[in-house]
C-alpha cells in the first residue's frame, strides 16, 4: 500500500513538473493571435512623482477604454530601473504584456531583438496613419531604413530651468544663453551653501544624455556614419571634459551631485539649494514638490555660441516614450485598438497635460495647453534643435558604458582628483572596448 | 545479484515445499529495494529541473553567441565554440582585464569579509558564554542584522553612506572631526570599505549563532578540570574553545565563504547596476556582463568559469579539512 501512494505521489510530482517546464519553456515562435479578445495586459513606465501618481492618471482612461471597447486593461507600472530588464525577461520568455511602454532611445535595440511589432503601413493605417506624429519623434523608434518598432506617446525635451528668486538675488537679468555665460552667472550663484546647477552623476541615462548633446555641439558622434562605435574623437573627449569641467574646473555643480542618481538634484532644485536644473519635462514633479509654477522660469539648454538650431547649435536629445506592442500578443485587434486610443487626439492632450509632456501628434499640440511659455520652449526645441540619439542596435550598451565612464570621471572630479584630456580620453576608450564587437 | 543468483537455481526451489513463497518474497525484495528509490524520486526531479536544467542550460549558452539579437530565440543563436571562454580568460584585452580586476577585488573583500565575520561572531559568542543580566536581549539584538530582509537593511546603509546628508560623514566629519572634509562612500575608492562594512555588519551574527551552538555542545567539565590545573581565560579558549570548535568553524567558514563570495544583493542595492571599478564584485560583473551590455553567452562563459573556480576552492578546502580530520581521529 506505501509504494502505491508513494508512486501515486511520485507520478503526481513528474506530471506538474512536466507542466511546469511546458509553460516555462514559452514558444518564442510565430506572431500574435485573438484568443484572448477581452483582456489586454499594459506595462506603463513610471511618469509621475511615483507610481500611485502612475495609476490615478491612467486609471480612469484605461477605465475609459474599456467602456467603449469592453476590452479590461490590466496595468502595471513599472520603475524605469526595472522597466529595461522587465522587457527583456518577457522578450525571453515570451511571457510579457500585449502593449508596453518603452523609452524611445531604446528602440532600435528593442528592434533588434525580434520581439516587437513592426509599424508597417498597414499597422499605422489601424491608427490613422504615420503622418498624425512629428517627424523628430518618429526618429526615435528605430533603427533608419526598417518599420519603427513602436509609436510615439509622449514627446520630451531638455530645457534649462532656473529659479527666478536665486536669480534675481544674484543679480542675474535673464538665463544664460550659452555654456560661458553659465559659468560666469554659476559663479555669481554658488555661494553661501548654494550651487549653480544640479545634476546626477551617478545616473548613466542622464549623463549620457548630455554627453550626446554636448558631442553633438562640438561637431562629434559617438558612432560612425556605419554605425560603429567610435567615443574617442578630439570632439568627442573636448565635449566631455566640457561636461564634467561644469563640477571639476568650473565648479558650478555640488561635488555631492556626483552621487545622485535618484533625482535628488530635481529635489534640491525644488528647495531651492540650487538655481538651475537641466531637465526634461520636471514641471510636474517640481509642482508635486511644493514649487510653484512661478518660482521658475524654463529656457533653452544653452549652446556653445549663437543661438540653438540645426546642426552644431543641438540642445537637446529627442527624448521621449514609445507605446509598443509585442509581436506574440493573444490579443492583436484589442492591441492595435489600444494604441489608436492612446495616440487619439483627446488621450494625448489628456496625458500630456497630466505629465507635463508635449503630444508627438500633430493636431493634439493645437491645444492652448501646450502654448505656454514654457511648453513653447519644449516644443520649439523638439522642432528645431533636438537630435534623436543613435538609433544603433548597440544603444543599449552605449548608453551604460559612456554612462558609466562619465559616472567615474564625475567621481574623480568629486574627490578632487584631476580631470584632464588624457584621463577622459583613457576613459571613453575603456568604454568602447566594452561595446560588443560588431 | 541477489534476484540474479536465484533465477540460476529454478529446479532447487521447485522441490522444496516452500516453492510457492518464493515469488512473493522476491516482490517483497524489490519492494524494499525499490521503495527508497521511489521516495527519492520526487526530490530528485525537482532538484534535477531546479538546479540540473538550469546549469545545463547556462553552459550550453557559454558556447553560444547569444547577443540581444537572438535571445528570444535563442536556440537559433549559432555556436561560437570556445570564443566566450577565450574572450573572458584573454587578460590583455579589456573584457578579461575587466574580469581579472573583478575576480581580484572579489578574493580581497571575501578574505576581509569572512576573517572580520568570523573574527566578530567568535568574539561576541566567547563573550556571551558567561550568564550576565540582558543576556538575552543582547543575544537577540545581535541577530537583528541576521533577521533583517536584505533590501532593507542595505538601502539604509545607502542612506548612511550619503555624502551630504549620510550619518556616516554626520559623525565622522561633523561630530568627530576625523575627516577633514566628508568622504564619498558610494562612489570612488572608498566604496570598497563601505561595501566591507555592509558585508561584515550583516555576516557576522551568523558566524555568531553557529559558533554559539558550537560552544554549547563543549562539556563544562573540560572547563572545570582546566580551572583545577590552574589555567587562565586565554589559556582554555586557546586549548579547549578553539579545538572544540574546530569542526563547526570548518563548515562555518566555507558557508561564510561560498555566501560572501557570490553575494550580490549588497552590492547591488548599494551601487546599482553599475559599481565602482574598487567594488566591482565578480557577480555584479557577470550581471552587467550579461545583463546591461546583452552579451549572455560570455556572461555565461563567465557564470561556468566562476562556478567551476568554487568548486575547486570548496573540494580543496574539503579534502584538506577532511583528512586533517582523519589525522586527529
Amino acid at each position: 500500500m506505501r509504494s502505491i501512494r508513494a508512486a501515486a505521489a511520485g507520478a503526481v510530482t513528474l506530471s506538474l513538473a512536466l507542466a511546469a517546464t511546458a509553460c516555462g519553456g514559452g514558444s518564442a515562435t510565430g506572431g500574435g493571435s485573438n484568443d484572448s479578445p477581452k483582456t489586454l495586459t499594459y506595462w506603463a513606465s513610471n511618469q509621475g512623482a511615483g507610481i500611485e501618481v502612475d495609476k490615478k492618471v491612467l486609471q480612469p482612461e484605461l477605465d475609459k477604454f474599456e467602456k467603449q471597447t469592453g476590452i479590461k486593461v490590466k496595468l502595471e507600472v513599472v520603475p524605469w530601473s526595472d522597466l529595461l530588464n522587465r522587457i527583456l525577461t518577457a522578450t525571453t520568455s515570451g511571457q510579457g504584456p500585449d502593449v508596453l511602454n518603452i523609452g524611445n532611445t531604446w528602440s532600435a535595440s528593442l528592434q533588434a531583438t525580434g520581439a516587437l511589432l513592426p509599424w508597417d503601413a498597414e499597422n499605422f493605417g489601424k491608427i490613422g496613419g504615420r503622418d498624425r506624429f512629428v517627424d523628430s519623434a518618429l526618429g526615435s523608434t528605430g533603427a533608419e531604413g526598417k518599420d519603427p518598432a513602436a509609436v510615439p506617446l509622449y514627446s520630451m525635451s531638455y530645457a534649462l530651468y532656473y529659479n527666478k528668486k536665486l536669480f534675481a538675488d544674484a543679480g542675474i537679468s535673464k538665463p544664460p544663453a550659452t555654456w560661458d555665460e553659465l559659468v560666469a552667472d554659476g559663479k555669481k550663484l554658488s555661494k553661501d551653501g548654494k550651487w549653480a546647477l544640479g545634476m546626477e552623476g551617478s545616473n548613466p541615462s542622464e549623463n549620457i544624455h548630455h554627453a550626446f548633446v554636448f558631442a553633438k555641439q562640438h561637431g562629434a558622434d559617438f558612432f560612425t556614419a556605419d554605425g560603429k562605435a567610435d567615443f574617442t574623437g578630439d570632439g568627442t573627449v573636448a565635449a566631455v571634459k566640457q561636461y564634467v569641467d561644469l563640477m571639476a574646473k568650473d565648479k558650478v555643480i555640488a561635488p555631492g551631485n556626483a552621487e545622485y542618481a535618484q533625482n535628488q538634484s530635481v529635489s534640491d532644485f525644488a528647495k531651492g539649494k540650487t538655481a538651475m536644473l537641466l531637465w526634461q519635462s520636471a514641471s510636474a514633479n517640481l509642482e508635486s514638490q511644493g514649487m510653484s509654477k512661478d518660482d521658475y522660469g524654463i529656457a533653452p539648454v544653452p549652446v556653445r555660441s549663437g543661438t540653438p538650431g540645426t546642426g552644431k547649435q543641438v540642445n537637446s536629445m529627442v527624448a521621449g516614450i514609445n507605446l509598443a506592442v509585442f509581436k506574440n500578443t493573444d490579443n492583436s485587434d484589442g492591441a492595435a485598438k489600444f494604441v489608436k486610443f492612446m495616440t487619439s487626439d483627446a488621450e494625448q492632450k489628456i496625458l500630456n497635460k497630466a505629465y507635463s509632456t508635449i503630444p508627438p501628434v500633430k493636431s493634439a499640440q493645437t491645444d492652448a495647453a501646450f502654448a505656454t511659455p514654457a511648453n513653447t520652449v519644449l516644443k520649439d526645441t523638439l522642432a528645431k534643435s533636438a537630435v534623436a540619439l543613435p538609433q544603433v542596435a548597440d544603444e543599449s550598451q552605449f548608453e551604460t558604458a559612456v554612462g558609466t565612464a562619465v559616472k567615474s570621471l564625475f567621481a574623480d572630479a568629486a574627490a578632487g582628483r584631476p580631470v584632464t584630456t588624457g584621463s577622459v580620453k583613457a576613459a571613453l576608450e575603456k568604454a568602447q572596448q566594452q561595446m560588443p564587437a560588431a | 545479484m541477489t534476484t540474479t543468483a536465484q533465477a540460476e537455481r529454478p529446479a532447487v526451489r521447485k522441490s522444496t515445499p516452500g516453492a510457492a513463497r518464493g515469488p512473493r518474497r522476491r516482490t517483497g525484495r524489490v519492494r524494499r529495494v525499490g521503495l527508497p528509490y521511489l521516495l527519492l524520486l520526487p526530490a530528485l526531479l525537482l532538484e534535477l529541473l531546479v538546479h540540473l536544467v538550469p546549469m545545463v542550460i547556462g553552459i550550453v549558452m557559454s558556447f553560444k553567441e547569444l547577443t540581444q539579437f537572438y535571445i528570444r530565440d535563442w536556440g537559433a543563436a549559432p555556436w561560437s565554440a570556445l570564443d566566450n571562454y577565450r574572450v573572458s580568460v584573454d587578460f590583455d584585452a579589456p573584457v578579461g582585464e575587466a574580469l581579472l580586476h573583478s575576480f581580484l577585488v572579489t578574493i580581497a573583500f571575501t578574505l576581509l569579509s569572512v576573517g572580520l565575520c568570523w573574527l566578530i561572531g567568535t568574539a561576541a559568542a566567547v563573550f556571551m558564554q558567561d550568564t550576565f543580566r540582558g543576556r538575552g536581549l543582547l543575544r537577540a539584538l545581535f541577530l537583528v542584522p541576521y533577521a533583517l530582509p536584505v533590501y532593507a537593511a542595505v538601502i539604509t546603509w545607502v542612506f548612511m553612506f550619503q555624502h551630504d546628508n549620510g550619518l556616516v560623514n554626520h559623525v565622522l566629519h561633523d561630530q568627530l572631526g576625523l575627516t577633514d572634509k566628508p568622504s564619498f562612500w558610494l562612489i570612488g575608492d572608498n566604496s570598497f570599505i563601505a561595501l566591507l562594512t555592509v558585508s561584515v555588519w550583516k555576516g557576522w551574527p551568523f558566524a555568531f549563532l553557529i559558533v554559539m551552538a558550537g560552544l554549547q555542545n563543549i562539556p563544562g567539565e573540560l572547563y572545570e578540570a582546566a580551572a583545577l590545573d590552574g589555567a587562565g581565560v586565554w589559556q582554555r579558549i586557546r586549548r579547549i574553545t578553539l579545538p572544540s570548535l574546530r569542526p563547526v568553524n570548518q563548515v562555518l567558514v566555507l558557508v561564510l565563504f561560498l555566501w560572501t563570495f557570490n553575494d550580490f544583493n549588497t552590492p547591488f542595492v548599494l551601487f546599482g547596476r553599475t559599481a565602482p571599478e574598487a567594488a566591482d564584485l565578480i557577480s555584479v560583473h557577470i550581471y552587467q556582463a550579461s545583463f546591461v551590455t546583452w552579451n549572455f553567452g560570455t556572461g555565461s562563459a563567465m557564470s561556468v568559469l566562476l562556478l567551476l573556480f568554487l568548486l575547486l576552492v570548496t573540494g580543496g578546502y574539503l579534502a584538506l579539512t577532511s583528512r586533517g580530520r582523519r589525522r586527529a581521529s
